[in-house]
């Protein structure tokens, strides 16, 4: 079983700060991390793998430095690693980024499985993902929780929904994205890090794929960003001090018009 | 223009001339000539050509035919033949954008004997429905729906496309963005319309929220954005409100899907659906242990909400998943949000900083959850939050 485990690296977001004087993110000193999400892609992918046979390889778009995401994914367990990287696919929106990275899927050729993070937490839209199958025109099942099994080239898994779960059965290849529930993902083994240092990564320029440059980075990206601003800070609240009883009467009081 | 026919490829199979919107495709001497004059280059053929014969160079940066995008539309999200709330919360702000855009509403229902919902649909603020009925359709499959929203859009073209950021919304138009070769913002907070280029102006929280952004779609058709739950506001219902019914048909190849339902499970207890509650009760490490989350469902039931938890207490093993609100759990903005023995670090505040009321109940009074607290409590929870239960009660006559 041969599977593609797309992550992205991301600012830290618990990091990230605003700059009161300017209104502009402060990035400087937050770390990147590999986006929360991803970790779980990353060990389902290992997973399956372990059970299956095969090989899996972790891909990302970005900036040279997210070179460091990938490695961290082999030290995790991922065979291979492709850094997809290019001034061309800079300011690239959902749109643009699918259409990027199903091209380099494409040059990969043989794959089972893609497997996505439910989302980034840096946009938090949980696009790329279902964007990548509509690319491909292969069948996606999103928000999965668990994989059940993996048999006759079919995969039968749990979506998560509002009011519980879906059990469904997709023929492969197919994508899923998946959600925390799906496992616990693993320390690095020493073994692992070992490996992650020596580890030769992939990198695939604009060049390297069969792709039209007008469908790349900002040209090929339908949304633009106009305006960026701090949203209002909460206006200061109001402590309830004074004897348990007390507060409590004097919060359902507060309360009580808008419960009616 | 960038269509054509590779014509050594092509062989007579008429699947593109059934599938054109808009009849631009005929046979001629067994292989498919297209009338350039009727093409709006949509796709709608280069999907279906099991052959690869036709093929779209894209060079252009906008939509071909920007300017005959017009009307807003709502994506009628249903479960069991029952039209989600979103939909009418959606309804309600496309009636106020279609005002200053001088265009109407439509909304699009796609499901099985779902056509007795048309009426309150129109009620609720729609000048049109479109309505896709199907025993096939019943419930949601990601290959189905998005291939028939995908060509009823390509047929009438809205200017704007809207959906809940529900479960379902988000992994649809997902797909049709990207068959429709347009920009999709999720998760918007905030929509309006710009009032000299008529653009929709997108409003979507950024960085866990730490920051906000406005985006634009400027060039292409329809501008879609996907609307997160509880931010917009629905109209009143307003029963002498008269609208269009239309029902569409489709070919069975639209209906298949490569994915099966094989079960649908609905885990017990009403309050589950988070993002639907109006109020949200929530535990974290101050509760201790699962035994004491009745404290909080007890709570919640006198007030006619729904539990929450931190990734603390469900990384702990208290409270399944599907309640975790938080970065790596649900985003929520209820009208009240109770954090109950919740710190309230960033990766909890990022998924319910936007709630309209926060209640902090918390022993120490440093904790960061007072910062963004609307009203807070310094005190023992499993002393606080029964007597908050009994003085609901008395308040709500319970």
């Amino acid at each position: 079983m041969n599977i593609i485990v797309c992550i992205k690296q991301v600012p830290d977001t618990t990091q990230v700060r605003i700059d009161p004087q300017t209104n502009t993110l402060v990035r400087e000193g937050v770390q990147s991390i590999i986006n929360p999400f991803d970790m779980y892609a990353i060990e389902e992918g290992v997973r399956l793998k372990e059970k299956y046979g095969g090989k899996t390889t972790v891909i990302t778009m970005g900036p040279p430095q997210a070179e460091n995401a990938l490695r961290d994914a082999i030290a995790l367990g991922c065979d291979e690693a492709i850094l997809v990287s290019d001034r061309a696919f800079a300011g690239s929106d959902t749109l643009a980024t699918s259409y990027t990275l199903t091209a380099a899927i494409k040059k990969i050729r043989e794959f089972d499985m893609i497997i996505c993070g439910k989302q980034a937490s840096d946009g938090d839209t949980a696009q790329v993902g279902p964007g990548i199958s509509a690319h491909l025109d292969i069948p996606q099942v999103t928000y999965v929780k668990k994989i059940e099994e993996i048999k006759d080239k079919t995969a039968t898994v749990e979506r998560m929904t509002e009011e519980g779960f879906e059990i469904l059965k997709t023929p492969l290849p197919c994508l899923i994205t998946v959600v925390k529930e799906i496992n616990e993902p693993r320390i690095p083994s020493l073994k692992g890090m070992m490996r992650a240092k020596k580890a030769t990564i992939t990198s695939w320029k604009a060049i390297d794929l069969e792709i039209e440059e007008v469908r790349l980075g900002l040209n090929g990206s339908p949304t633009q960003v106009v305006k960026i601003f701090t949203p209002a800070p909460r206006p200061k609240g109001q402590i309830f001090d004074g004897p348990a009883d007390e507060a409590a009467h004097k919060l359902a009081q507060a309360l009580k018009d808008i419960l009616q | 223009m960038n269509i054509k026919v590779i014509v050594d490829k092509c062989v007579g199979c008429t699947l593109c001339v059934k599938v054109c919107p808009f009849g631009a495709i005929s046979m001629q001497g067994k292989k498919a000539v297209i009338d350039l004059d009727k093409c709006t280059l949509c796709g709608a053929c280069v999907e279906t050509c099991k052959f690869g014969a036709i093929e779209i160079k894209r060079t252009s940066k906008q939509t071909e035919n920007i300017q005959d995008y017009k009307g807003v539309w709502v994506f009628g999200e249903q479960k069991k033949g029952v039209v989600q709330p979103v939909v009418f919360e959606l309804l309600g702000k496309a009636r106020e954008l279609a005002q200053k855009l001088h265009t109407d509403v439509s909304c699009v229902l796609i499901g099985h004997n779902v056509k007795a919902r048309a009426q309150e649909l129109i009620q609720r603020g729609a000048d049109t429905v479109y309505i896709v009925d199907s025993a096939d359709l019943e419930n949601f499959l990601d290959e189905p729906y998005s291939k028939i929203l995908t060509h009823l859009a390509r047929k009438y073209r809205p200017e704007v496309l809207l959906c809940g950021a529900t479960f379902i919304g988000r992994a649809l138009v997902s797909r049709v963005a990207v068959k429709l070769h347009t920009g999709l913002t999720a998760d918007c907070t905030g929509l309006d319309i710009d009032p000299k280029e008529k653009l929709l102006l997108q409003t979507r929280p950024a960085f866990g929220g730490n920051i906000m952004a406005t985006i634009i779609t400027k060039n292409f058709r329809p501008q879609m954005a996907t609307v997160r739950h509880k931010v917009m506001k629905e109209i009143e219902v307003d029963a002498s409100r008269k609208g269009k019914i239309i029902e569409e048909t489709f070919d069975k190849p639209f209906f298949a899907s490569r994915t099966k339902i094989l079960d649908i499970v609905e885990e017990v207890g009403s309050t589950v659906n988070l993002a639907e509650a109006d109020i949200i009760v929530s535990g974290g490490r101050g509760m201790r242990g699962p035994e004491n989350f009745p404290l909080l469902e007890e709570l919640a039931q006198t007030i006619n909400g729904a539990v929450g938890a931190s990734r603390a207490a469900v990384d702990s093993g208290w409270m399944p998943y599907s309640h975790q609100v938080g970065q790596t759990g649900k985003t929520v903005c209820p009208k009240i949000y109770f954090a109950c023995g919740i710190s309230g670090q960033i990766q909890h505040l990022v998924g319910m900083q936007s709630s309209k009321i926060i209640v902090a109940i918390n022993q120490d009074p440093q904790a960061p959850i007072f910062n963004v607290a609307t009203y807070g409590i310094v005190g023992d929870l499993f002393q606080v939050v029964p007597l908050l239960t009994k003085e609901f009660k008395k308040a709500l006559n319970k």
